[in-house]
């Protein structure tokens, strides 16, 4: 039954590709975009025409800038506190106003918990230091489309130690955009 | 439907390693206390038994052992159920109480195994017993001989036969394993490179609903044992965690954080008729069922630090439970509805307590300073839960009266977060 259809297709996809292959015109330029913000060359007849000028796609986003605030994406939080501290202001502010600039982008909010206690328990409190974050940002306009507030608890320690100095290196948000 | 073929595709990964993870990663028992009265039971070997793939008397007198309400005697020579006993002689020897058997091939290829349970001091037979099984089910055969055992010269149901959830960690590798109560059998339910927590055992013992943060946040899915399907049981925005099954097995409990923060929910199994059943600018979670279905206890920290609190199942006011230090969290309900369990922090130590509901009675369990996520065997009897011995997860079993104690270790990794199962047709 299938065989007649398939070789009718087979047969008009041969005569579409016949058709359509004549008035392809063999010495067509190929198109070439303009990213030098003026006619490269137009009329002057000064520029080498094999120049290759270099377009960085990357460059303009401030989120790439390693020397930036947009690079610190670390909220830090005192012994069962859930408040952002002044300190971490400037970084809540520098990725709100970035945002809010670049509606595409969107965050995920990972709040984390120091190893002791319950695992369930610290992943309330994750929640709890991931929310704080998220609602400075809403304060300060960010649209909740924008942002997501999770918690990895205690279950994935940046630092591995049971010392003080560990635990504070874990009572953290981390604001990270995937 | 990707994304059911995808997690049929890992859970069917997860299936091809089963073989090989059950060479390495049996656990060991380590037994460190026992009940105040041990009945004296004589166990002889089984007459004929090293036919079968297992020794079945051998796994009768661990299980007898393990609980801590027996003490062995050794009988030296087998006895079968057939052969003529003095029971006048074994009364003699110290022995309340004789189990004798035997193990016979059947022409199909299975083992059947018969017992009986001989009373020395009334000189009366208490209970025999003819299990035919598939030479694979030997092992629970004999834990069903312990069961019986146990529930003629107790008086409760004996958990032998129940089989066992919890995680292992070893390097970046987590894994959901199921085994039987003595650590015994392992077989690997789930493997991710993130973490696997909460598993939660479904009432008929054929499902397991965990929270998985192989999508980079928690999200519970339910997963079925014999099938390898898995579903998103809650995927909701924000962190989706600590699920619990009513008694009837048809909704869960959850703790979501679908609208700030962490609350708890109700949930069907199948994923609808999601309903808020906390309120509260705080924190609501590890909601766990009461026995009958009626109440819901959870954690909150409405009154500051984290307590133990008790709701009617549909939400609604909720009452105060534990009142004794400033940080208890994780309850769990025993299955006859007379106990509650809870990890207590008292003095910076994180330790196992369990409150008699009746009296108000509080009692501490362990002796350890880790202890984390309990979890009562079928019977009521026992209270598994994860703890750390040398810097290492482990799991530790104590009686309720806190007398009887063991410990399943493994040299893979950690050990942690078990949920005992419960009793199978």
């Amino acid at each position: 039954m299938r065989t007649p259809i398939t070789f009718s297709l087979i047969a008009s996809s041969i005569l579409l590709l016949g058709a359509c292959s004549s008035p392809v015109k063999l010495s067509d330029k190929a198109p070439v975009e303009d990213h030098s913000g003026h006619m490269a060359g137009a009329g002057t007849g000064q520029v080498d025409p094999r120049t290759v000028s270099t377009v960085n796609a990357g460059a303009t986003d401030a989120l790439n800038d390693p020397q930036g605030v947009l690079a610190k994406r670390s909220v830090y939080f005192d012994t069962d506190s859930y408040i952002v501290k002044g300190d971490f202001q400037p970084v809540v502010e520098a990725h709100s106003q970035y945002l809010l600039k670049n509606k595409a982008r969107k965050i995920i909010i990972q709040g984390n918990t120091d190893e002791r206690g319950g695992r369930e328990y610290n992943l309330a409190l994750g929640q709890k230091r991931a929310e704080a974050v998220r609602k400075s940002m809403s304060l300060l306009g960010v649209p909740e489309t924008q942002m997501e507030a999770v918690s990895l608890g205690k279950e994935k320690p940046k630092a591995l130690g049971s010392d003080e100095a560990s635990w504070a290196e874990n009572r953290r948000a981390d604001i990270v955009y995937p | 439907m990707t994304m059911m073929r995808k997690y049929l595709l890992r859970a069917a990964m997860a299936i091809g390693i089963t073989a090989s993870a059950f060479a390495h990663a049996q656990l060991r028992v380590e037994i460190s206390g026992v009940g105040a009265n041990q009945i004296p039971v004589a166990i002889a070997a089984f007459a004929n038994e090293s036919i079968a793939p297992q020794q079945v008397s051998a796994i009768i007198k661990n299980d007898l052992t393990r609980s801590g309400m027996f003490k062995i005697i050794d009988t030296g020579s087998a006895l079968s159920e057939t052969t003529p006993v003095n029971l006048g002689e074994w009364k003699s020897r110290g022995a309340d109480a004789l189990v004798v058997g035997s193990v016979q091939k059947l022409a199909d290829g299975r083992f059947d195994v018969r017992y009986k349970l001989l009373d020395t001091v009334k000189s009366a037979q208490l209970s025999a017993l003819a299990l035919a099984a598939q030479p694979q089910f030997t092992r629970v055969t004999a834990h069903k001989i312990a069961d019986d055992i146990y529930e003629k010269l107790i008086g409760s149901r004996g958990a032998f036969s129940t089989r066992i959830a919890y995680v292992t960690k070893a390097g970046n590798e987590y894994r959901l394993e199921v085994a039987d109560a003595d650590g015994e059998g392992t077989q690997v339910a789930l493997r991710s490179n993130e973490p696997i927590i909460s598993p939660a055992w479904s009432p008929d013992g054929t499902k397991v609903a965990y929270v998985s943060f192989e999508a980079k946040k928690p999200v519970i899915y339910v997963q079925n044992l014999i099938t390898r399907q898995r579903v998103v049981l809650a995927g909701f925005k924000g962190s989706n965690s600590a699920p619990s099954w009513s008694p009837d097995g048809s909704k869960l409990a959850v703790a979501l954080a679908r609208n700030g923060l962490t609350q708890v929910y109700s949930i069907n199994q199948d994923g609808s008729n999601l309903r808020r059943l906390t309120n509260t600018n705080g924190i609501d979670t590890e909601p766990q069922f009461s026995a009958d279905g009626q109440s819901i206890y959870f954690t909150s920290d409405r009154s500051g630090g984290p307590q133990i609190y008790k709701m009617g199942a549909n939400g609604g006011e909720a009452q105060r439970v534990t009142f004794n230090g400033t940080y208890n969290i994780s309850p769990r309900i025993s299955p006859d509805g007379k106990l509650l369990a809870y990890i207590s922090r008292r003095n910076g130590q994180f330790q196992l307590y369990v409150l008699d509901l009746a009296n108000g009675q509080e009692q501490r369990l362990s002796d350890t300073v880790k202890d984390e996520s309990p979890s009562f065997s079928p019977n009521s009897k026992y209270l598994m839960y994860a703890t750390e011995a040398g810097k290492q997860g482990t799991l530790a079993v104590v009686s309720v009266d806190g007398r009887a104690k063991h410990r399943l270790t493994t040299k893979a990794g950690d050990i942690r977060e078990p949920t005992w199962g419960p009793f199978m047709k």
